[in-house]
């Protein structure tokens, strides 16, 4: 398509009505929107869990006002876990990096009008938010939601209620929703890796693409194919549950002293199957916020992407590469020794990849024109957590030390800093960084300072204790520790951690309150508030309904054109034709 | 030359909240608290590992011995990297704040990716070869001859240790037989004459210097058996029988747990293990095969 065609939908076309227009939109601008909204409220959601099992761990006789009951039971403190680790992962961490950023900034990013299927992108987000509330359900059966952690592990899941509270119908709901989520998840693929490969505007090379969009179109491929296998893994275990079948179950399994009518299955199959999945989705949570830190730290260092090709090539080796190392999740599963080996090679492999990006990330600052405004801020964040995250999970992918650390608090803090607070540094610097664009309004600088600082100081004040916690080798999924002899000495640190949590989660509203307050009065925002390079940003804000207004861009030059030198200005936009050099007419303005 | 000025028709330039040039005020308070704030992290970590605040207890076995040595190894190789990479991002960031210096320009640095990829490869992949050996020797290397076999069945919610007892054999189990309530809890077949001598008890006791091989295995969910002085752990799966093999070298009392999510009581899961003397070994067996 080159800009001379004209796009199949007259930019004036505007959809009737309040349902067309804001409900069932088909326009990728206000899908993006509203997968955005439903991660801020799963998120809270979310939190509000953490916080009601951090209160339970650090005083247990403390009554809590949401408790039926007052003081926590055992299989109320799992069922919280299970619930957090469930809306966290999937309703937050895989929806908003990708399908709310990735949604609204993909075809502007690439100079496309629209998403490749309009309808399938809306269709995808429905269904993920029905998804949402049928999680929710969970909780309001009578015997409450299920207690097997968002892992749920064989036979545990596999059996119904016998093996425990929230094992019957909450574990039934939970498997639905997931399933749901799944199909929505396998379409918005679809949509992603068609727009990306079809769409580019005349110009647009792959090599002059945006790194937030090679991670959004890595991601969706790894979306793609991991998905199907969470899809048919789901169906499996529903079936061992309500049909009879086991996939999962072996023979002789005597739960509560009553046999168990089963045989023939493994439940490490549910463990390969799950961690198949599994892994590839903790990269789904973490490559988009890389792509965006990339960018980010170009445009307020003034600097190109040190390495753009390196850069580019390690993205789609670290999705390669998350396909391979899945067993290590399995070391002291009971899967064969050599497999651990093999598995342990490949995991510190991919540590290369990631190192190379860190580099660049460092390289790309060094010798900059460092403007702090907060998504920068938030981008120099992620860079010092991914370095924390990752670097503990060079512990955890060596077998000999699994034996110590598995299942312990050390493997909470090196997921938890990596998915937990870096992906949401990532998230956080894209909201901070596109707000403008999507409002046509400025955030509060002052408040989003305040926001970086509590936040970037709180979780670590949260999560470096909890490696420590597990050195010691306080096992994790523990509503309590009282019959453990040797956790007494680790109560202040839960305590520590606990306090930590609040005062983060508290420091949150600030966020919350510039967010929606900025939407209706924040300072409007001009065209391209940052200096950017990028299609985006040669657009309204917030864009019209076919991005642009009819006039397509062509693109000339790479995404990170900063600071070239001879140029008039410290930034060239991708679609600025002809010689840099070259100065503008002062009658342009 | 049309599509430049037209890209650039209404653009925020001058109103921009970015200066295209020019120094932009108080930057110098965000980069200072920045850097400061990663110094902070260094500095704090470093304190708290090497004043040994938070230590596992210490290991009984030679392998354990070898996989605090690997910890060890790690923990300086990732202990350094982790130091000069936040330091390094807290004096980037202070350095390079913008106080109207010019931007020194680059694409990148092919000579220094290579250098830099080649690096982590040598040590990501050495760490990863110098710590199999502690791996492969607890769970490769086959029992030696005088090696004590004790089965270990994990239930919810709790441990039971069966010892073949004076012929050597373990009985037959039968699913169908597990009765706790009449004091069969591992549903021994009581036809199989193997079985009859065979101890279970509550909590492991086994000599000291002496190969022990643990066969972990699981009635009803899968549970796991960690005990940090063996610097080991293992799930118990059921349907699978998996051997643990090690050697204690320290008289004690040590604590198992379950590390493995396994329902609503998984946090009391727990029992002892006994390292006790040769003759202790003796007298133990010889209590426990007495009728009762």
């Amino acid at each position: 398509m080159n800009s001379a065609e004209q796009p199949s939908r007259d930019s004036s076309e505007r959809p009737r009505g309040f349902l067309r227009s804001y409900v069932f939109s088909v326009d990728h601008k206000v899908v993006g929107l509203q997968y955005l909204f439903l991660a801020l409220l799963a998120v809270t959601a979310g939190i509000i869990l953490s916080l009601l099992m951090r209160l339970h761990l650090a005083w247990p006789e403390v009554h809590l006002p949401f408790v039926h009951g007052g003081v926590m039971l055992p299989e109320q403190y799992l069922a919280l876990v299970t619930m957090h680790g469930t809306i966290m992962v999937f309703f937050v961490l895989t929806t908003a990096p990708q399908n709310a950023f990735g949604n609204y900034f993909l075809p502007i990013q690439i100079g496309a009008p629209e998403m490749a299927f309009p309808r399938l992108n809306s269709i995808s987000f429905w269904l993920t938010c029905v998804a949402f509330f049928c999680l929710l359900a969970a909780f309001f059966v009578p015997a409450g939601a299920p207690i097997s952690g968002w892992t749920a592990y064989t036979p545990l899941s596999g059996l119904g209620d016998v093996t425990g509270s929230g094992e019957g119908a909450g574990q039934t709901i939970w498997i639905v929703s997931i399933l749901i989520f799944c199909i929505a998840s396998i379409l918005s693929a679809v949509n992603f890796i068609s727009t990306t490969i079809d769409m580019r505007a005349p110009g647009m090379t792959l090599m002059r693409m945006p790194l937030t969009v090679w991670a959004w179109f890595v991601t969706a491929i790894l979306s793609l194919l991991a998905f199907c296998v969470l899809l048919a893994a789901g169906i499996l275990l529903l079936l061992d549950r309500n049909f009879g079948t086991s996939f999962f179950l072996p023979a002789g399994l005597v739960v509560n002293d009553q046999l168990q009518a089963h045989s023939g299955g493994s439940p490490l199959l549910w463990q390969h199957l799950f961690w198949f999945f599994g892994h590839p989705e903790v990269y789904i949570a973490i490559l988009p916020g890389m792509g965006v830190v990339s960018h980010v730290l170009a445009n307020f260092s003034r600097k190109p992407v040190f390495g753009y090709k390196a850069m580019a090539l390690a993205i789609c080796a670290i999705g390669f590469l998350g396909f391979l190392v899945w067993g290590h999740h399995m070391f002291v599963s009971g899967m064969s020794p050599y497999s651990s080996l093999t598995f342990s090679v490949l995991t510190m492999s991919i540590g290369v990849p990631s190192a190379i990006k860190t580099f660049n990330w460092v390289g790309t600052i060094w010798g900059g024109k460092i403007q702090f405004k907060t998504p920068m801020l938030f981008a120099v964040g992620f860079v010092s957590l991914f370095v924390t995250g990752g670097l503990s999970g060079i512990f955890l992918a060596q077998p000999a030390l699994d034996n110590m650390l598995h299942a312990t608090y050390y493997v909470v803090a090196h997921f938890h800093i990596v998915m937990g607070v870096a992906s949401v540094f990532g998230l956080f610097a894209a909201t901070y960084y596109w707000f403008p664009k999507m409002f046509g309004r400025m955030m509060n600088e002052t408040l989003a300072k305040a926001h970086f600082w509590l936040t970037f100081a709180g979780t670590y004040c949260i999560f470096m204790p909890m490696h420590f916690i597990g050195i010691v080798g306080e096992p994790r999924r523990y509503a309590e520790f009282s019959a453990l002899d040797y956790a007494t000495a680790l109560e202040p640190l839960h305590r520590f951690i606990t306090i930590a949590a609040f005062v983060t989660a508290a420091a949150q509203l600030i966020f919350f309150w510039n967010f929606f307050r900025s939407m209706r009065r924040g300072e409007k925002a001009p065209i391209n508030p940052w200096n950017a390079t990028t299609l985006e940003w040669i657009t309204a804000s917030p864009p019209p309904l076919d991005n642009f207004n009819g006039r397509y861009p062509t693109v000339y030059r790479g995404p990170y054109e900063y600071s070239v030198p001879g140029a008039t200005e410290d930034f060239i936009p991708q679609n600025a034709a002809g010689d840099e050099t070259e100065r503008r007419p002062s009658n342009d303005r | 030359m049309q599509s430049f000025r037209a890209s650039f028709a209404g653009q925020g330039g001058a109103t921009g909240a970015l200066r295209a040039s020019g120094r932009e005020e108080g930057s110098a308070a965000p980069a200072a608290i920045l850097a400061l704030l990663l110094t902070i992290l260094v500095l704090a970590t470093i304190y708290i590992f090497a004043a040994r605040l938070f230590l596992p207890p210490a290991a009984i076995t030679s392998i354990g011995l070898q996989v605090d040595h690997q910890y060890l190894l790690t923990l300086c190789a990732t202990g350094a990297v982790f130091v000069l990479a936040q330091l390094a991002l807290a004096l980037t960031v202070f350095r390079f704040r913008d106080h109207g210096q010019p931007v020194r320009f680059s694409r990148g640095n092919i000579a220094m990716e290579v250098v830099w990829t080649a690096a982590t490869m040598a040590v990501f992949l050495g760490l990863g070869m110098s710590g199999r050996k502690a791996w492969a020797e607890t769970r490769f290397a086959a029992p030696a001859a005088d090696v004590v076999q004790v089965e270990v069945t994990e239930n919810q919610f709790d441990y039971s240790f069966r010892y073949p007892g004076a012929d050597g054999k373990f009985g037959r189990l039968v699913p169908e037989m597990i009765s706790p309530a009449t004091g069969n809890p591992l549903g021994l077949d009581e036809n199989d004459p193997g079985g009859k001598d065979d101890i279970v008890t509550a909590s492991l006791t086994v000599p000291v210097n002496r190969p022990v091989e643990l066969l972990i295995r699981a009635q009803d969910v899968i549970h796991n058996f960690f005990v940090r002085e063996l610097r080991l752990q293992q799930d118990a799966v059921p349907g699978m029988i998996v051997p643990l093999n090690f050697t204690a070298t320290t008289i004690g009392r040590y604590e198992i747990v379950c590390t493995q999510l396994c329902g609503m009581e998984h946090h009391r899961m727990h029992s002892y293990l006994n390292v006790v003397s040769d003759a202790d070994y003796r007298v133990f067996l010889a209590r426990q095969a007495a009728p009762q």
